[in-house]
């Protein structure tokens, strides 16, 4: 996918919607800044997330974060291969390594997140 | 020498039917017509341990510990650990017989030597911090927040008050939230002041009737003396709220001030950091709570009370006790190399102790500060906390680095990245039991090491047995049991 | 004093390094009005000679000079010297937490070797490397049970479990709103069918000990399979000596289990510090409370230890960690590492079956004597509970006059074991007591009965 017509979270996570079905991973800056990725928890398949509510984890050897929904949505599958191969969240963030599909409730929730230019902005700051 | 044969697992010394005996025959006949345990219930073979003999043991044990650094050893400069020397006159006092052969149902009269020494700890717990009602229950200080946590929310229950938070500055130790939340409170971090202590406006804003209890330690994780405790005490008493120190840091102010003059309700001890318990390769420890004379009758079961009149040491449980956090009463062990640590130094040695400590911390700063960044305090207590950031950004050495490179000169690293507040932490406390030539050498390695090239720190520690364990690996793919196949 | 070292000099010139004029200038950092101004009020000091005279006085024998029938959690079983003789060595025993892998390879070997033993001596497949005592384990147990499947409102305890397990559950689920279900012991020991009665489909654990409280056996394997029939966790606290003769908590496909670690080399110290055996499932392992040491090789390939998986603990999840522990119980852990390595599968055996065959001959002759029975018709391990025509609070009192201790006495934990237990109290015994003072404590009974 390309990075440049992804929509962007604050807390770093990225969304591709197609239809009703919004795809959602955590941006390459994101597994740059938590270095090597031990571990990876999914969220649960059939669950509905509000924004900003922590749906899974991502841990480094000495740091644990959140991955928070993007959009208000319900949980239509995950990328169960995922956590047995966390070197795809480096080598490939924006297709293999996508974490979550969810129905998109309310495609109000988009106009909420940033595009690329604005979230690299918000990056540096 | 190190023997590295010696230094293999246990597993992998082992051989199959050596047979090792160590009691003798049974001396009582088999007696029938008793209930009987069913073959359903027995194991069916020999349980899977290894088969070894004592020489080997003792070598490999011997030889595994040479790969330690130690306080017996090295200099331990781990900040927030208070990792002073352990007297050898404890270790004696602490195994006579009734102290480590008592049992914990064993009746009271055969222990009344003890209950009289643990019953003299607590009123000297209680002088040291200025808080009548002590408990030397809790196992460690994480032991002792939660406790004194469960205790304060028994109070406000007793009162008729539902107070569900717990506030805690950004800088605190982890166990402060894990233990407030462990308690069922929601956990409220502060920020902090930029110059390192609590900002009263901050804390202000977050007052109401839902706090509970504000933790803080002090002196704080920086080293520094909060200087506006007694406000924040009075800030809190206000808003209905209570005040738990951390008492991590008492090896900075025995005898110079006390939590409950400074506005505390209620505390912990390390007896493994303050008063010398050694701290056995990760415990154990003590962590005793002294609180305030209304919380007392909330304090955990049992407390040593004595009986004047008839000249008798008793267990009892506190009117409105919280109950039990741990069976038996605590961990006594330590407590009693706590007790000989404050019979041999006195009130007066006690304070000499924290002199010593603050004078040693800051020769130490002023030592250090010309070459590392102190971000907080011209001035520190018992601690202070270096920052690498600078040499982070200019030639990518981190806290870490220069950690792992003092091995390589004979010291132990101090702690690094705690607390969560400074960049690159170099948290350092040098304690009292140090000497002059001792640190002078320390802050030289110190120095050095920041001029060595980045390459070469990288690469270190060089004289170890090994050099920076793949921590990646290791918890991807968790190997935490020898089995036979690996 | 003895610890310091600095000259009146030395100090002068650090002083002078810092810019400080004195030491109290230092403290100027406390304000004024907080200081306080009047030395400590506490006893004189005293020099390493008066304090140990003070003491062997006060300490020097146990009141009495009696023998230990006692039980209920920790025993008095042999521990070989070999055990304080490697544990005290200053390298393990004053070092601290294995932070620094580098520095600390002794420790952090010798508890990769800990976890192993232990998960050999459950048949679990993983251990921490200690937690505090047995009763923590026990409510750490549950808390962990609540985040494998996620159930808050009910845990279900065993009435044989150790009543003082069961008090601290209750004090750290105080402010929960956990329910906490007791079903209560009959004839010794719980039954399947009242504790499948009691688990619901918001149960989250099923809570047992095995042997139990009053030393009987459980239907371990009855129990396991009714928590499981329930979606619940089935939580084991078993006796590290007990493997050398019954089946292990892994040989009935229990979740975790945990125990008192005392048994294993410890000595009984009034009941502090001892040792939390957790071992549990390995998949649960991130879940998990307590350091875990996990193998690797460092960067020349060389095979080495770490502290592993610590984004699970308070030092990096805060206020999300699986528990609050920071300093644990890491020495007792190491007196169990060199006591299974010098006991061995054998050894441990022998102890088992000592103790077991010595608790069966000290019923048989206690049961003897007129009035006196066993409580419980339920085979037992290495304890009992012995029932006679006194109130066992002063037949204990007069046993310790003459030199035996046994208990506790029943009526010690309340209405907790339930109703009339009045004369009834524990006798444990392991393979340190010899038929000589076996028949003793049987003299000294018939005696106190007989007024
Ligand atoms: C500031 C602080 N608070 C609390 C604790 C927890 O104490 P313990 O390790 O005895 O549980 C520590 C120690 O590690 C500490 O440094």
């Amino acid at each position: 996918m390309d990075p440049e017509t992804l929509r962007y979270a604050k807390t770093h996570e990225w969304v591709s919607v197609d239809g009703d079905i919004a795809t959602v991973g955590i941006t390459d800056y994101a597994v740059r800044l938590l270095t090597d990725i031990v571990f990876l928890s999914l969220p649960v398949v059939g669950k509905s997330y509000r924004p900003g509510q922590p749906m899974g984890e991502v841990e480094s050897v000495k740091a644990v974060s959140d991955i928070y929904a993007p959009v208000t949505g319900e949980v239509l599958e995950v990328n169960t291969g995922l956590p047995d191969q966390l070197q795809l969240l480096s080598e490939s963030p924006f297709d293999r390594a996508w974490i979550v599909k969810l129905r998109v409730v309310n495609p109000a929730d988009l106009q909420n997140l940033l595009s690329r230019a604005d979230y690299v902005q918000h990056c540096g700051e | 020498m190190r023997n590295p044969t010696a230094t293999r697992l246990l597993f992998e010394m082992s051989e199959a039917g050596r047979g090792t005996v160590v009691f003798p025959e049974a001396d009582v006949p088999e007696v029938s017509g008793l209930p009987e345990i069913g073959a359903e219930y027995r194991a069916e073979s020999l349980l899977p341990l290894p088969e070894l003999a004592e020489p080997d043991v003792v070598r490999h044990f011997v030889n595994l510990s040479t790969l330690n650094m130690s306080v017996d050893s090295h200099f331990y400069p781990l900040g927030s650990c208070t990792m002073k020397y352990n007297p050898k006159r404890h270790e004696r006092l602490a195994r006579l017989p009734q102290a480590v052969a008592s049992h914990p149902y064993q009746h009271e009269s055969q222990i009344q030597g003890l209950l009289s020494v643990l019953y003299e700890l607590q009123g000297m717990l209680a002088e040291i911090s200025g808080l009548p009602g002590v408990s030397l229950h809790p196992a460690a200080g994480a032991q002792g927040e939660l406790t004194a946590l469960l205790t304060a929310a028994a109070w406000f229950r007793h009162r008729g008050e539902q107070r569900t938070r717990v506030l805690f500055p950004a800088s605190a130790h982890g166990t402060n939230p894990a233990s407030a939340a462990l308690a069922g409170f929601e956990c409220v971090q502060l920020a902090g002041g930029s110059n390192g202590f609590v900002d009263l406006a901050e804390l202000r804003a977050q007052l109401d009737e839902r706090t509970a209890v504000f933790m803080v330690t002090n002196p704080n994780t920086l080293g520094l003396f909060e200087k506006d405790i007694a406000t924040i005490a009075g800030m809190l008493h206000d808003a209905g709220g209570l005040v738990y120190i951390d008492g991590a840091n008492m090896n900075a102010i025995l005898g110079r001030t006390r939590p409950g003059d400074f506005g505390g309700d209620m505390m912990h001890y390390n007896v493994h950091k303050t008063f010398t318990g050694p701290h056995g390769a990760g415990g154990p420890g003590a962590g005793p709570i002294a609180v305030r004379d209304f919380l007392a009758p909330f304090l955990p079961s049992p407390v040593v009370a004595f009986d004047p009149q008839k000249n008798w040491y008793s267990l009892q449980e506190p009117q409105h006790s919280i109950g039990r956090m741990r069976s038996f009463f605590g961990n006594v062990g330590i407590l009693l190399r706590g007790y000989c640590y404050i019979r041999t130094l006195g009130g007066r040695g006690l304070r000499e102790a924290s002199d010593c400590a603050v004078l040693n911390a800051n020769y130490l700063l002023s030592q250090v500060r010309d070459f590392l960044d102190v971000p907080h305090g011209q001035r520190c207590m018992h601690e202070f906390v270096a920052s690498a950031k600078r040499l982070k950004e200019q030639s990518g050495v981190t806290a870490m680095d220069i950690a792992k490179r003092l091995l390589d000169y004979g010291f132990h690293a101090p702690t690094v990245y705690f607390p969560l507040v400074v960049d690159e932490a170099l948290m350092m406390e040098p304690t009292e039991t140090e000497s002059l030539a001792t640190l002078d050498a320390f802050a030289a390695a110190l120095r050095q090491i920041c001029q060595e090239p980045a390459e070469l720190l990288k690469g270190a520690p060089h004289s170890t047995a090994v050099c920076r364990p793949d921590e990646v690996n290791a918890a991807r793919k968790p190997v935490l049991c020898w089995s036979a196949q690996c | 004093m003895a610890y310091l070292f600095d000259t009146p000099e030395q100090r002068q010139h650090m002083l002078s390094a810092i810019g400080a004029g004195s030491v109290d200038e230092l403290f100027q950092q406390i304000p004024q009005q907080l200081q306080l101004g009047r030395e400590l009020a506490l006893p004189d000091a005293v020099s390493e000679l008066q304090l140990e005279q003070d003491l062997q006085r006060r300490l020097g024998v146990v009141g009495g000079g009696g023998l230990c029938f006692l039980g209920g959690g920790v025993y008095d079983h042999f521990i070989p010297a070999v055990v304080d003789e490697l544990t005290s060595r200053g390298e393990f025993y004053t070092a601290y937490t294995p932070y620094q892998a580098e520095a600390s390879q002794g420790t952090l070997q010798a508890f990769y070797e800990y976890q192993t033993l232990i998960s050999q001596l459950s048949g679990m497949e993983v251990s921490n490397a200690s937690l505090y005592e047995g009763g923590t384990a026990v409510s750490e147990a549950v808390f962990m049970a609540m985040r494998v499947n996620g159930r808050h409102g009910r845990v279900v305890v065993a009435g044989s479990l150790h009543p003082e397990y069961r008090q601290v559950l209750r004090t750290y689920f105080s402010r929960l709103g956990t329910e906490i279900v007791e079903v209560p012991a009959t004839d010794g020991v719980v039954s399947v069918a009242a504790c499948r009665a009691a688990l619901t489909a918001e149960t989250t654990a099923l809570v047992f000990q095995q042997p139990n409280f009053f030393g009987c056996l459980e239907d371990v394997g009855g129990l396991t399979a009714a928590a499981h029939a329930a979606g619940a966790l089935a939580i084991l606290a078993f006796d590290p000596i007990s493997p050398g003769l019954l089946k292990r908590p892994g040989d009935y496909g229990v979740d975790i289990a945990v125990a008192e670690g005392q048994p294993l080399g410890t000595p009984l110290q009034y009941g502090g510090p001892l040792l939390g055996i957790f071992t549990c499932r390995g998949e649960y392992v991130r879940k998990m409370p307590g350091r875990l040491i996990g193998r690797t090789v460092d960067r020349n390939g060389r095979e080495c230890f770490v502290l592993n998986l610590q984004a699970r603990e308070q030092h990096i999840r805060r206020d999300k960690a699986t528990s609050n522990i920071c300093t644990n119980q890491g020495l007792l852990a190491l007196r169990a590492t060199v006591f299974l390595s010098v006991t061995g599968p054998r050894g441990l055996r022998q102890m088992a079956e000592l103790s077991h065959r010595k608790a069966r001959y000290a019923v048989e002759r206690l049961t003897s004597l007129p009035g006196v029975s066993l409580k419980f018709g339920q085979p037992f391990f290495r304890e009992f509970v012995l029932e006679t025509p006194l109130r066992a609070t002063e037949l204990l009192e007069a046993l310790a006059a003459r030199g035996f201790n046994a208990g506790p006495a029943l009526s010690r934990f309340g209405g907790s074991l339930g109703a009339d237990l009045e004369r009834c109290f524990l006798v444990a015994l392991t393979e340190k007591r010899t038929r000589a003072e076996i028949d003793g404590l049987v003299q000294a009974v018939a005696e106190v009965l007989a007024g």
